[in-house]
């Protein structure tokens, strides 16, 4: 089966005005907030991971016609049916969210560092050309800056590789860069400058020396 | 309704407790919002050490402040000068710093925004009414991993008599994503 992502938007040709909104606003609305509430309390019980929500969410096959609760709502209910949670035999949460430990469990956050298994293969400064190919499952290299050459700004420490997490492989840390790449190397000589530098945070396995 | 009908199910099956679901969305709709970044900013402008341990080592000198946690775990603050303006967006999804920001807008987790941000940020900050000299340069954070960033605005000229509450009111949500400014001292 292939993997398609409708959520890989940069770059691409989307004329809509952007539509601001004031400070406070961020809820439009009432079930909104249930929704991301449901979503932020299912972390704890071990059923999914960030990057699993995210592959679910990118290939709902009408991302772009949802809101963005709607599709959190939508990818919520799709985990829930594909890990039995609403079946007879629903398997045992790892850990419920109950109320009194709800500050305590945001402040711990859910670090994506991790020991890394080898020394980092490229050093600041270095110039890399990301992978051309669009792989087969979640990934998070932007088309964009699919095999493009850029430069190693900051070094980040292993991390959770999605690639592999979100299909439920295994965490398999990897190096983690910052990679910064010229305006005309991302979008050709046509496109009007701007005297702008992009830069993503690409994992080890997207880059190969340039 | 999808939502309460879902939310029962998994309280029935025992992963939900809705007691928890109150207490999470009182804490993104009281607690945990831009005026957190903004507190972290007028340190940063009236405390020289701290300007420089933010942009060393952000997630501890903001965890100094009380707003570490979920969604700021791997923070790094980018700061804005005449020659340089940082602009963030998430072409992706919609990563962003919550522990600092709070919950996004809708804007920058809409198509127009995440599509345009990297390709046109001139024109994108145009929509936002924020003009910048020829000759600054703009550099994008695409947040494409678990690192969260967070813009450091230039201090607004005029403000060396305020305090640091004074300057936090001067700090906008926009200016912290880089697609605005911070308001001028009255």
């Amino acid at each position: 089966m292939t993997y398609r992502s409708h959520a890989d938007l940069g770059g691409q040709d989307v004329r809509d005005p952007i539509v601001q909104e004031a400070e406070g606003d961020v809820f439009h609305a009432p079930w909104e907030p249930r929704v991301m509430a449901l979503v932020v309390a299912m972390g704890p019980t071990g059923l999914s991971n960030i990057d699993m929500n995210r592959a679910t969410r990118e290939t709902l096959p009408n991302y772009r016609d949802l809101t963005y609760y709607q599709i959190w709502l939508a990818a919520l209910e799709k985990l829930a049916l594909q890990n039995g949670v609403l079946s007879e035999s629903p398997p045992a949460p790892k850990q419920v969210q109950h109320a009194g430990d709800v500050m305590a469990r945001i402040k711990r956050g859910w670090p994506a560092s991790r020991p890394a298994a080898g020394p980092a293969r490229f050093s600041l400064g270095d110039r890399v050309r990301t992978l051309q190919r669009e792989p087969q499952h979640h990934t998070r290299l932007p088309g964009y800056a699919r095999g493009k050459v850029g430069v190693i700004e900051k070094i980040h420490g292993a991390h959770v590789f999605p690639d592999t997490n979100a299909h439920g492989m295994g965490e398999a840390p990897q190096w983690l860069y910052t990679v910064a790449f010229d305006e005309k190397e991302l979008w050709g000589d046509t496109a009007p400058l701007q005297r702008s530098v992009v830069s993503v945070d690409a994992f080890e396995p997207y880059l190969e020396p340039a | 309704m999808r939502v309460r009908a879902l939310e029962a199910q998994l309280t029935e099956k025992g992963y939900i407790d809705p007691a928890a679901l109150d207490v999470l969305i009182d804490a993104y709709q009281t607690k945990i919002g831009p005026r957190n970044g903004a507190q972290v900013v007028a340190r940063a402008w009236r405390d020289p050490e701290f300007r420089l341990w933010l942009l060393k080592d952000a997630t501890a000198a903001i965890a100094s402040l009380g707003f570490a946690g979920r969604q700021g775990e791997h923070m790094v603050a980018v700061e804005n000068t005449p020659e340089m303006h940082n602009m963030v967006v998430c072409t992706l999804c919609s990563c962003y710093p919550w522990a600092v920001l709070g919950l996004p807008p809708t804007w920058y987790k809409s198509a127009p925004y995440r599509a345009r941000a990297v390709k046109d940020p001139r024109g994108v900050l145009k929509e936002f009414g924020v003009e910048l000299p020829a000759s600054t340069q703009i550099r994008i954070w695409d947040s494409t991993a678990e690192v969260r960033y967070l813009v450091l605005p230039q201090r607004p000229p005029d403000t060396e008599h305020l305090s640091e509450q004074e300057l936090a009111n001067l700090v906008t949500r926009d200016s912290m994503i880089g697609t605005g400014l911070p308001n001028s001292a009255a």
